[in-house]
């Protein structure tokens, strides 16, 4: 069941080939004529007004088109008109560009400068002078934790998931056996792509807008330009086919893209934008600052009897940033009384948004930090603790699960890592002179379905063509949707290609959530069938076909022909299908959604994670030197680029756990480590092995294909994984990230 | 990046004049940290003066020393034979610092004359001594977990500065009482490398004792006997390709498991290479254990003074010392 090789096919990613010869074209790369370049002028305080604007030196560069800001902005239609006097704005606005004089947070966008080459513009922005009327900023989330509230938007809807939640007695906790309760600091992290964003924006006509944007999703953002920019939804083209890595940062419009349309529209040329890695961390979001407490509290024999978890999350003054930090203690685990409060704390800061595991990662990493805390405080090994406890029904909803086999993801990683070789006193495991530790964590994410279309078009050289405005961040969606077209057709997948990150193809949703491949594969898969079917209604008119009775349950699609299942040799080609009927093409479209299932069981992926550490006992260095993991998340579609996600993932968590950090000075509320010397992701070295199994079973009830997500869980629970083996190796508790030297000596 | 002239001088003669007739002019080797700094608008040369077409690159073998040009590359000294072989903790520091990437752009010059990795230097919005002298120091009461603990100011610290020096290389060069060769308009001269860089004192702007027109030709590595028991301890955020936090170079000569001679020197906890003399002194005539490296190591502490966020370095320094000293002598 579970796999340790990669068993075959799993076909090779369909645009490897291009990616690693440079020939794949990313969002700055197109040569369109007549190109200019934009760079901005971003605030260099983080709340107050501009009070002037000079020019003039930024002006007089040679080969400066423009200077754009509030005061000479082409405007943005779909903005209100700024009130007199002028007013910050309210809760729920998404920042609004070159507006007016306001200042929300250090790195803002406050003009942009437009030049014949990107040189000249650089030059030409250092030399822009803004002068500011600073008020006093609060961005310190400790100095100000008192101010943190129920958000808005959860006031306002009382269905919300983020409403306080009592599960039994919320006082429960009082009378436990054993009580435990900590206190867990995540700190801001940012998505940190290697390709930075970056934006072509194109005025075709006067309401004819085309961008190359690196975005997650290119149907949002062309209902984003459209509404900004009052223009019907067909006349904005986004083009974003290759994504050089995104992590979230690229789910919404950022200030950046409305800058480069405006700087279009300004001077009547394609304008280019690419953010320098400094803005990559102050003008694109984050995963929020969140405090959480944890109190928790269990049976001597290793039941779990209460959970209270208390999640305050940063966010910016004029927008609410929601996430799933609290959720997953409602269903993580059977404990009858769990009570959870989430709250945010609105700061001078940029808005934070999703990152890899959203809400999840955070919430998880201290859930499964205090677990294991009890673990320890119990005496009970930390997996026994947690199959003890494990929650064969949701014990948030009271429904089955669609599927679970978090068991024997339990019992394959403990197996594969050799976790009965762990002693359990910390400090108690040496190899080299260095300290050994072993840790683990589980992992869940929710299972999302969006409705999805995917277009099916067989063409009369029996190739095939399959489109749909769904995206590739890296995952490799083109080579999982290739491959299950090829299964249902029964076309090679060299004969099949899948068009992806335009948005005048079939409506489908960005790629976030883990949803791509349960939505845009759900699609995929029912186009591929409506084509079958229609090819199969086309053949049984052929003279004499030996498909003219067959229904579709009996035929068999192989090798570009269909034919009875139980007579081969009967076989006609999709090829002379089309000929005999004289046809250029045959295609359809179809759109899959979720139905009622939703409502009869608890769908989540889970998994788990097993990790060693080595840790040096005079100069407490850490470093993980072997990983296991083991997802459960229904039928593997490619192995290839599934095994990569997860490895994608762990790589994340280890930066999570060890090195990653936005460290501000809140004296400024400017962020201080903007460059990749500062702002530490692991490198090669970090990484060690990496071993992963799938439990490859179809989750029956989610969808057509019985697939689940796996990006988000693959790094959920990393961290918390690490933070235990680094307590098992030191017995030092960490429960501020990131884990570096300065916390452990 | 404001617009700048590009010269590629061929002679010596012709480099020095054009720095030195133009305040504003700058020598570039590789560009490693020069080019970083010019697009983050720290420094704005007028006149960039490409010296690598001048014949600095040997790396050779004379009397009583090794020489080594200054613009030989910081992979090619790495694996240089007479520099295995000879002085093998040089190539440990060069290969502990940067990636494989800048090592092959980076030079030998370049390298002793990097710039800090101070936060507070790199962004222009912050106040810094350092960049523009008067501003403050936006470390002192800022983030300093990675600032220095030695040789600080004793004058007004706000005027001065707590940057740490960033090479790796150039602590196994104070370890190994190197020295720089250098030519200005004045001619030639040669520093002792713990005369090279400065302390912050009043003008920390100043990294290093050298006349602006003044090109480093060298270093020169006198004959020594530390060619086995060697250790670069580098302790960073993580395995590679990141500043040391707390750097040991540390270089022992044995005979019959005592200490004949000794050599340490930290990185990553001062405005330069900090040089350890008195637990040098220690060490030699002690018999190899741990116990002489703790007290070898406690001889390094009594000057150190930390700030609001980097008190780990006073525990993690002397156990960095303790673990670069077993390691230079193989005690496990």
């Amino acid at each position: 069941m579970f796999n340790a090789k990669l068993p075959e096919p799993s076909l090779d990613r369909v645009d490897g080939r291009l990616k690693v010869t440079g020939t794949a074209t990313y969002s700055a790369e197109y040569p369109l004529e007549n190109l200019a370049h934009a760079v901005l002028v971003t605030s260099t305080i983080a709340k107050g007004r501009i009070t002037g604007l000079d020019f003039k030196l930024a002006e007089s560069v040679p080969g400066v088109l423009a200077v754009i800001s509030h005061l000479n902005s082409p405007g943005v239609p779909g903005y209100p008109p700024v009130k007199q006097p002028a007013e910050r704005a309210p809760i729920g606005t998404a920042l609004r560009v070159f507006y007016d004089d306001f200042v929300y947070f250090s790195g803002q966008p406050v003009a942009v400068v437009v030049a014949q080459t990107l040189e000249q513009a650089r030059h030409a922005a250092s030399l822009a002078q803004v002068n500011y009327q600073t008020e006093k900023h609060q961005t310190d989330f400790e100095a100000n934790v008192s101010k943190a509230a129920v958000a808005l938007s959860v006031q306002r809807n009382k269905t919300s998931p983020f409403q306080d939640y009592d599960r039994g007695n919320p006082d429960a906790i009082k009378t436990a056996d054993v009580k435990l309760e900590s206190t867990y600091v995540f700190p801001t992290q940012h998505h940190q792509p290697l390709e930075p964003h970056a934006i072509i924006a194109v005025w075709e006509t006067d309401d004819k807008l085309t961008i190359y944007d690196k975005n997650q999703g290119v149907k949002s953002a062309q209902g984003n330009l459209a509404s900004a920019f009052k223009l019907p939804r067909e006349n904005v083209q986004v083009n974003s086919p290759f994504i050089g890595g995104a992590f979230g940062s690229g789910i919404r419009v950022w200030p950046h893209t409305i800058a480069a349309v405006l700087a279009a529209k300004k001077v009547k040329r394609p304008v280019k934008l690419v953010l320098g890695r400094e803005l990559m961390q102050m003008s694109v979001g984050s995963r929020p600052f969140t405090v959480q407490k944890i109190a928790i509290g269990a049976s001597s024999d290793g039941k779990l009897t209460a959970i209270t978890h208390e999640g305050i999350g940063q966010t910016s003054t004029y927008e609410e940033h929601l996430e799933r930090t609290i959720l997953a203690t409602r269903a993580m685990y059977a404990c009858p009384n769990v009570s959870t409060r989430y709250r945010l704390l609105n700061l001078d800061v940029n808005t934070p948004t999703w990152m890899r595991g959203p809400g999840d990662a955070t919430g998880m990493f201290a859930l499964e930090s205090a677990l294991d805390e009890m673990a320890h405080e119990l005496k009970i090994d930390p997996l026994e603790f947690r199959i003890r406890n494990h929650a064969d029904t949701d014990p948030e909803r009271n429904l089955p699960w669609s599927a679970k086999t978090l068991k024997e993801c339990y019992r394959t990683g403990a197996e594969r890592f050799g976790w009965d070789k762990r002693t359990s006193e910390p400090r108690s495991m040496q190899a080299n002179g260095l300290l050994v530790g072993y840790g683990m964590a589980s992992s869940l994410y929710g299972f999302h379905r969006h409705p999805s279309k995917a277009k099916a078009v067989m063409r009369t050289d029996g190739s095939v063509v399959m489109q749909s405005a769904t995206m590739d961040i890296g995952p490799g969606t083109g080579t999982a949707m290739t491959q299950i077209a090829a299964k249902m057709l029964g076309v090679s997948p060299n004969k099949i290609r899948f068009d992806l990150g335009d948005s005048s193809l079939p409506d489908a949703p960005g790629q976030n959530g883990s949803a791509t491949i349960t939505s845009v594969g759900s699609a995929v898969h029912v186009a591929c069938e409506a084509l079958k079917k229609k090819l199969l209604t086309l053949a049984a008119a052929m003279p004499n076909s030996p498909l003219a009775n067959s229904r579709f349950e009996d035929i068999t699609a192989k090798t570009g022909r269909i034919f009875p299942t139980a007579n081969p040799s009967a076989s006609i080609s999709y090829a002379d299908i089309l000929k005999y009927h004289q046809l250029p093409q045959v295609e359809v479209t179809e759109e899959s959604k979720p139905g009622p299932e939703r409502d009869q069981y608890s769908m989540y992926s889970f998994g788990c994670h097993f990790v060693e550490v080595q840790v040096n006992p005079l100069t407490d260095e850490v470093r993980v030197s072997r990983v296991v993991t083991c997802a459960d998340v229904g039928k593997i579609i490619n192995y290839k680029t599934a095994r990569s996600q997860s490895i994608g993932g762990i790589v994340g968590g280890i930066g999570m756990a060890l090195m990653e950090e936005s460290v501000m000075d809140h004296r400024f509320g400017r962020y201080i480590n903007t460059d990749f010397a500062g702002y530490h992701i692991p490198v090669h070295a970090d990484i060690p092995q990496i071993e992963v199994y799938y439990v490859d079973q179809p989750d029956v009830y989610v969808n057509p294909i019985g697939s689940k997500g796996l990006g988000e869980i693959a790094i959920v629970g990393v961290a918390a994984a690490v933070a235990n083996a680094v307590f098992h190796a030191t017995g030092k508790r960490v429960r501020q990230l990131p884990i570096t030297v300065d916390k452990l000596v | 990046m404001k617009p700048f002239q590009y010269i590629r001088p061929t002679r010596l003669k012709d480099a020095i004049e054009a720095v030195a007739s133009n305040p504003n002019a700058r020598y570039i080797a590789g560009g490693t940290n020069l080019i970083d700094l010019m697009k983050r608008g720290i420094v704005s040369p007028e006149k960039l003066v490409d010296i690598n077409g001048l014949p600095l690159k040997k790396i050779e073998k004379k009397t009583g020393f090794l020489r080594i040009g200054a613009l030989a590359l910081n992979s090619e000294v790495a694996q240089h034979r007479l520099v295995l072989e000879n002085h093998p903790l040089l190539a440990q520091a060069l290969n502990a610092g940067a990636s494989g990437q800048l090592r092959n752009m980076a030079t030998v010059g370049g390298n002793i004359l990097q710039r800090t990795r101070c936060p507070y230097f790199y962004d222009p919005v912050f106040p810094c001594n350092k960049r523009k002298p008067g501003t403050g120091c936006g470390a002192l009461e800022g983030i300093n977990r990675t600032h220095a603990i030695f040789g600080l100011s004793e004058n007004d610290p706000a005027q001065s500065c707590i940057a740490v020096h960033p090479s790796d290389f150039c602590v196994a060069l104070s370890a190994l009482d190197a020295t720089v060769l250098v030519v200005g308009t004045k001619g030639e001269r040669r520093i002792a490398f713990g005369d090279f860089h400065r302390l912050p004192g009043n003008s920390p702007d100043l990294d290093a004792n050298l006349e602006k027109d003044e090109l480093i030709l060298a270093v020169e590595i006198p004959d020594a006997v530390f060619t086995k028991h060697v250790h670069y301890l580098k302790i960073r955020d993580r395995a590679s390709y990141a500043f040391a936090l707390v750097s040991v170079a540390a270089a022992l000569d044995l005979e019959n498991n005592r200490i004949k001679a000794a050599r340490l020197a930290l990185g990553g906890v001062a405005h330069k290479p900090w040089r350890l003399f008195e637990a040098e002194k220690a060490l030699v005539g002690q018999p190899v254990s741990e116990t002489t490296f703790q007290k070898a190591a406690e001889l390094a502490m009594p000057s150190a003074k930390a700030f609001a966020h980097n008190a780990y370095k006073l525990k993690l320094v002397p156990n960095a010392i303790v673990q670069a000293l077993k390691s230079a002598a193989a005690l496990v």
